[in-house]
């Protein structure tokens, strides 16, 4: 592995502008809102007002005849596709199917001549619901009398990326399970020098992609054609496929600049259904929610958890348990996955000899929850690192301090049967201290803390990828990996400029077309650095084995006597760029060679995860006793990232992710009031605004050349949020004397606080 | 109805309706698609475009309202030599966006700052872009950008 630690790039590991840059400021680059196709429809959605209902009829006829109206689309209109979709669990009906299970649930969709005629048109179509019992919470929905929100039992999708049984649909509201545990944690806690223990509230959160979810479908006797604003093009293909049945080389999914994704955008959401819309109205078909629709597609789990943590006499953590209790709304979506990554995500980054997480989520009648940045991690790093320095604080320990002496050691196999720990996180948490100042003096009401998390990232290695050298030199990479603005488009052209020692302004992406680009599983769980890089570094390669032997054609000599110099070849005195190689072997100024690279779970990548993204932040806070407000003084983010390909993207990654977890930690919540949303809208879901800026920002990179992508990259870019919540709890803590074990602190909470300590 | 108003420097006629917003006759009649709308209730500043160099949410503002005045979008920016607006290069330098969704409104608002006040403090910056949200950057690159494009234009200016 030498060779991959070289350290004089040319390319890599350069802040290289953006290659989105100028279409993205000129406001050229493309989204799918922005797309027309000629003879387009337009779909709208009408949403069951109830939370649990049977739906007794359904009468369209009026929305039909009105003019400009070309379809209604019902469940009972669904006859030959299979409207159940899933990666995970097969339990999601394009549209309800005999009842709905929330409110926001799409019941029928009006496909017309524009949106305005649609929308008009929804008034018109007449449902009777009979209404059922309901259940909201994880609590309520495990009791004896709740009513079941799903009678049949489901297959499983064929894209389950993990190992958990399906228990949706066996008599319970269960949707799935999952437990981790090694060592004696009974025997642990009762020897224990010191435990606490104590119950956490991580909120469902809104992921507020600036671009909400927009699909056009074009369905014909030639297949399936998707525009779709989705992170995953290659899992939505899949369901897909078995709505309607098809061959794969039959379902197209194509997508341009995506609007911001942060997890809600993976799997599949709305191209079912402006499939079915599509089929139903035999024309081209577009469907863009609103901003208030998209709050009722998809949202975070929030988890309930008790946790309890132990120390021995020299203050190591020796034992770790907690129950966690997830509400995944209607439909199981990336839930299972959340389940059991926030299970596993209970325990790094530090080694403790005895645990036990138990974790299990409920089907409840509110919006589905999903994938949301991080992954479950944050659920779970709220309880894990509040109780850190909640320990240190019980035995008297600077919990900066304890952190360093119970951090995971690089190499260390700190998760029984995983991929030995492969960060830095003494040197994370140094760093992040350094940077927010630690050893100064604290003025009064200022709370400083530090907190890191350590996530099984990376997904699955399934990735794949085609690079074209043309005959003048310039390379067009084939990527699956689609650009939701963490630089994918610039990131990966570095790697093959670097590779194939070609000016970066020479090569060129296109992504996310399944008719055109090679299998990419996802998007997602920081993994296209790593392993979409390395693929395109193996494809570069690749194509330079094959340039190598047809200089050896041209110059007549054998492989071995080629030898590869920055940007093509050399043969004795002669000289042969990678243009005149291939222009002299094809004999014409035209023609290509094609490198590619196929990854799979072998070799570095056999064992999982892919690699533990790490990351640590730190905060300075004041707390203002008479209102409860906290204003955020001091951030500090370190992304231990190997080696970052492009520093500004994955510094710009860090920050990005702490100001969600910051906003997550201080305003950002779904309420429910009953079975409505209550604050629905970004009227009223606060997100973080310019004004909730730090006033000082320190952003860090660990690069010790220590992962396993192309020359020690690793992921970044989840991490940074994850351990925001519990850090702002703790400084809380230290601030003011109050420790609140739920997110997000809202100044009521706080004072609230402040009032029951008086 | 008729509406006349001048566009990126040119006289426009478009046939509207009443309702229609200006986002809608920028994006669907006129395929100026750089107008991006998201939160539709003007709270988010996606949509951002100037009117007589004021900022304005196109997503509520009915394009009726721009009769007879003077509009700039996203695509009024650039030279016709092709050379960036300073906002613009300031923000491939800085790395002031990542997915984009939210940048034309973002250079348009700072745009109408930097025309009101040529050399903001970042506490000026700050409050005077505070409708305009991102989810992606974090904010600070795009203060640093506006910060940076501020320098250039009172550089260019020969101020």
């Amino acid at each position: 592995m030498s060779a991959e630690r070289k350290t004089d790039f040319h390319v890599v590991n350069h802040s290289v502008p953006r290659r989105d840059g100028r279409v993205k400021v000129t406001g050229r680059a493309q989204y799918v809102a922005d797309l027309k196709l000629l003879g387009m429809a337009y779909a709208k959605v009408l949403r069951s007002p109830y939370a649990h209902a049977r739906i007794v009829s359904i009468d369209k006829s009026r929305a039909e005849a009105r003019p400009g109206v070309y379809c209604v689309v019902t469940g009972n209109d669904l006859e030959g596709i299979n409207p159940y979709y899933g990666h995970a669990v097969k339990d999601h009906p394009l549209l309800a199917i005999d009842k709905v299970r929330y409110a926001g649930e799409p019941v029928a969709a009006v496909v017309a001549v524009d949106e305005r005629t649609a929308f008009e048109a929804l008034e018109f179509i007449d449902v009777q619901y009979e209404e059922l019992k309901a259940v909201f919470t994880p609590q309520e929905a495990m009791a004896k009398d709740a009513p079941l929100l799903h009678e049949r039992q489901f297959e499983a999708g064929a894209l389950r990326g993990f190992e958990g049984d399906v228990t949706a649909g066996r008599g319970t509201n269960v949707c799935q399970t999952h437990r981790i545990q090694w060592g004696d944690v009974e025997t642990a806690f009762k020897n224990a020098a010191a435990v606490v223990e104590g119950e956490y509230y991580f909120p469902m959160t809104y992921a507020y992609a600036m671009e909400p979810y927009v699909a056009i479908a074009d369905v014909t006797d030639q297949g399936v054609t998707i525009y779709s604003s989705a992170q995953h093009p290659f899992m939505v293909r899949h369901d897909l496929k078995s709505v309607f049945n098809l061959p794969v080389a039959q379902v197209r999914l194509v997508v341009p600049f995506v609007g911001g994704g942060y997890g809600s955008k993976s799997y599949t959401k709305i191209e079912p259904l402006v499939a079915a819309c599509s089929w139903k109205a035999k024309r081209p078909v577009k469907l863009q929610l609103t901003v208030e629709e998209a709050m009722l597609t998809t949202r975070s789990d929030d988890a309930y958890t008790w946790m309890r943590t132990a120390v021995d006499r020299n203050g190591k953590i020796i034992a770790r348990q907690a129950k966690i209790l997830m509400n995944t709304g209607a439909y199981a979506e990336n839930s299972p996955l959340v389940v059991e990554k926030s299970t596993n995500r209970c325990v790094g980054p530090y080694a403790i000899p005895n645990v036990l997480i138990e974790n299990t989520s409920y089907y409840t009648n509110t919006v589905p929850a999903s994938s949301y940045r991080g992954f479950g991690c944050a659920q779970v790093t709220l309880p894990g690192e509040s109780q850190i320095d909640e320990l240190a604080a019980k035995i008297g320990k600077d919990p900066y301090q304890f952190r360093l002496e119970n951090a995971a050691k690089p190499g260390e196999e700190f998760f029984p049967g995983m991929r030995p720990f492969d960060g830095a996180l003494k040197q994370d948490l140094e760093t992040a201290a350094e940077a927010i100042g630690w050893n100064e003096p604290l003025p009064e009401n200022h709370g400083r803390t530090v907190a890191c998390s350590g996530s099984d990232a990376g997904a699955y290695p399934l990735t794949s990828t085609a690079i074209r050298i043309h005959a003048d030199g310039s390379v067009t990479i084939l990527t699956g990996s689609t650009e939701l603005g963490q630089g994918s488009h610039t990131v990966l052209p570095q790697i093959a400029a670097e590779e194939l020692g070609v000016p970066f302004d020479k090569v060129r992406v296109v992504s996310s077309d399944t008719a055109i680009t090679p299998y990419d599983r996802s998007t997602g769980a920081s993994r296209t650095t790593t392993l979409m890089g390395t693929a395109i570094l193996e494809a570069s390669r690749e194509a330079i084995r094959q340039m190598v032997a047809m200089a050896a054609d041209i110059f007549k000599v054998k492989s071995e006597d080629i030898q590869v110099v920055r940007g093509g070849v050399r043969c004795g005195e002669a000289q042969l760029s990678w243009a005149e190689v291939i222009s002299k072997y094809y004999a014409l100024p035209d023609g290509e060679v094609i490198g590619r690279a196929y990854i799979r779970k072998e070799g570095r990548f056999a064992k999982l995860p892919v690699f533990w993204e790490t990351a640590c932040t730190g905060i300075e806070l004041e707390v203002d006793r008479e209102t409860g407000k906290i204003e955020l003084k001091k951030l500090a983010t370190v992304g231990d990232v190997g080696l970052a390909i492009n520093p500004s993207l994955a510094e710009g990654q860090d920050l990005g992710a702490a100001t969600m977890g910051m906003g997550i930690g201080l305003f950002e919540e779904l309420v429910y009031e009953g079975p409505q949303l209550a604050n629905g809208s970004i009227l009223d879901y606060r997100v973080p605004r310019f004004s909730d800026l730090p006033k000082q920002v320190e952003l860090r990179l660990v690069q010790n050349q220590d992962g396993v992508g192309p020359y020690g990259a690793k992921g970044g870019g989840e991490a940074s949020l994850n351990s925001m919540a519990a850090n702002i709890a703790n400084a809380v803590d230290r601030a003011v004397g109050v420790r609140i074990r739920r997110a997000p602190l809202t100044p009521e909470r706080v004072w609230r606080a402040l009032q029951n300590k008086k | 109805m008729k509406l006349s108003f001048e566009l990126n420097g040119k006289a426009r006629e478009v046939e509207c309706e009443a309702a229609d917003t200006l986002a809608e006759v920028l994006r669907n009649q006129l395929n100026l698609t750089g107008t991006k709308v998201s939160c539709e209730v003007q709270v988010c500043g996606a949509c951002t475009v100037l009117v007589d160099g004021l900022p304005v949410s196109a997503c509520t503002f009915l394009a009726y309202e721009a009769r007879g005045k003077s509009v700039t979008t996203i695509e009024g920016l650039e030279g016709s030599d092709g050379k960036l607006h300073p906002l613009q290069q300031a923000f491939i330098d800085e790395f002031a966006f990542q997915c984009g969704y939210c940048t034309p409104g973002m250079i348009l608002s700072a745009k109408a700052l930097l025309a009101e006040n040529p050399a903001p403090t970042r506490e000026e910056i700050i409050h005077y872009m505070d409708g305009n949200l991102c989810r992606c950057t974090g904010y600070l690159p795009i203060v640093k950008a506006i910060e940076r494009a501020a320098v250039e234009m009172r550089r260019g200016s020969g101020k």
